[in-house]
């Protein structure tokens, strides 16, 4: 079927057609359309699912623990403060080693107060121990979270995972998306079955106490399962696309990298300005592609390190700041393409906090200073890009 | 005998819960229940942070292998006939 629905809609039909067992959720801006609608498929029974309304997003997710550790398929959607509210809890879904998996639609930090987009949320959970999947597109939302959970529910994997939707800009725009038939998704993703889960009349504690003698060792797995997880995303994604003929290019997406000069870097919804950008460009004889960031964890280093090898620039486009450091995803990009021999120019842009538009002009001025430190061998600063007050035009 | 981490699950589990925990033994002052007095509100019940209370026909009987002596029944028992006893001289 083939309809029209927004990013939160989507994100909704992806967890129907996983089929998930239990839903526990507390509403927040902008996600709240997306529990909404599961609320709705529960009660009219399209979905045989638990819904669990709850007090805070630190019980949803504690609910979803427990649920997942008694063999449940569960889902929870959040944003935001609530994403944050829940950060202790995080950890201890990837440390029980539960296959969990949330859309988290991505919203600024406060104050000041904001419910526009940006990744700050989302950064914030970079070491929790979750994949995170930045999405560019309504479709993309919706085949993700079905190939999230074939992904984490992998026996090698066991993790959890979160879906990012750009606030606004996808969970409240409405594009064409394709819902798959529920008997294909049922032939791709099968049941959830944990060798481990608590059964009653068996009594077992998950995630108890070690002493240091054996603490590193469960830390360990979890880095191996976190290992696994980037090839076994690559080769879900290729049956994926057997099945449902769709694909969105690993870890890393390459738009129009093979010859290209310099590239732009980044993550979410703003890809499909920078697309344009960059066929522009092209149509004007200039070498620029696009790496699009779609897994932050586990992060594409190997990508990264195969594309620093062949470009002469990076800009990395980071939609938060780590203060005292620079932009998360710049830190990390340059530490993969830095592993190899060549060192192309990297700079760090930081853009479109609190749902500031990010506007192809904007995007073109980018590629043009890029190009121009390129040339310059110049080692950069940060740069923030269109703030009142500092001497550089952007618009 | 630190253990291989292939030897291990995923995440540490445990088949015995944590009554396995005998927290009594930590307890250096005890609670002892004046039964006169007590009007069987279950309010020491509801409050006993260790589920150390038992009630047993509506009367409160302290578990005393996992009472830790913390006082929180002696301190909301609206009667106030729970008292707390050193162990050396209970
Ligand atoms: S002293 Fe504390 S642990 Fe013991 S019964 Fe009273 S409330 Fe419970
Ligand atoms: S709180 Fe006091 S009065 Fe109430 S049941 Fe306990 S001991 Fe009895």
């Amino acid at each position: 079927m083939r309809t029209v629905m927004t990013g939160n809609y989507a994100s909704a039909y992806g967890a129907k057609l996983a089929k998930v067992e239990v839903i526990a959720a507390y509403p927040i801006t902008p996600q709240t359309s997306i529990v909404e609608k599961l609320a709705e498929f529960v009660s009219t029974g399209e979905l045989r699912a638990k819904f669990i309304p709850v007090e805070s997003e630190h019980s949803a997710m504690a609910a979803c623990i427990a649920a997942e550790t008694a063999g449940a398929r569960t889902y929870t959607a959040t944003s935001s403060h609530g994403l944050t509210l829940m950060h202790e809890v995080l950890m201890w879904a990837s440390g029980a080693r539960l296959p969990i998996v949330m859309t988290n639609v991505s919203r600024a930090m406060a104050p000041p107060w904001s419910v526009w987009v940006d990744h700050m949320d989302s950064i914030a959970q970079r070491d929790t121990g979750w994949l995170q999947f930045f999405c560019e597109s309504n479709q993309e939302i919706l085949d993700t979270i079905i190939m999230a959970y074939k992904v984490c529910e992998s026996s090698g994997v066991m993790l959890p995972a979160m879906v990012i939707e750009d606030a606004f800009i996808l969970s409240h725009t409405s594009e064409p998306v394709s819902v798959p038939d529920q008997e294909l998704v049922n032939s791709f993703l099968p049941a959830y079955a944990p060798e481990y889960k608590i059964e009653v009349g068996k009594p077992m504690g998950f995630g108890s106490l070690v002493k240091p003698d054996q603490y590193m060792e469960f830390r360990y797995k979890a880095m191996l399962g976190m290992k696994e997880a980037r090839d076994r995303f690559l080769s879900v994604e290729q049956e994926f696309k057997h099945i449902f003929g769709r694909e969105y290019g690993g870890l890393l997406e390459h738009y129009r990298c093979d010859d290209a000069e310099v590239v732009l870097a980044c993550a979410g919804s703003v890809a499909s300005t920078a697309k344009d950008v960059v066929d522009s460009l092209r149509a004007r004889g200039i070498r620029v592609g696009l790496a699009r960031i779609r897994a932050f964890r586990p992060f594409p280093h190997q990508e990264f390190r195969a594309l620093g090898a062949k470009v002469d620039g990076i800009a990395v486009l980071d939609r938060s700041y780590t203060f005292g450091a620079a932009g998360a995803m710049f830190t990390e990009v340059k530490a993969s393409a830095y592993s190899g021999q060549n060192r192309p120019i990297i700079k760090n842009y930081i853009a479109g906090l609190g749902g500031r538009d990010i506007t192809p002009k904007i995007i073109e001025k980018v590629f043009e200073d890029i190009q121009l430190v390129t040339k310059r061998r110049e080692e950069p600063d940060v740069e923030w890009v269109d703030v009142a007050g500092l001497p550089r035009r952007w618009r | 005998m630190t253990k291989s981490y292939e030897e291990l699950p995923l995440t540490p589990i445990s088949t015995e819960p944590s009554t396995i925990n005998l927290t009594g033994l930590w307890r250096v002052i005890r609670p002892v229940v004046d039964k006169e007095k007590c009007k069987k509100c279950k309010i020491c019940w509801k409050f006993c942070p260790d589920a150390a209370i038992k009630l047993v026909d509506g009367e409160p009987v302290i578990d005393l292998r996992y009472c830790k002596g913390c006082g929180i029944c002696a301190f909301e028992c609206p009667q106030k006939c729970i008292i707390m006893v050193r162990e050396d001289e209970a």
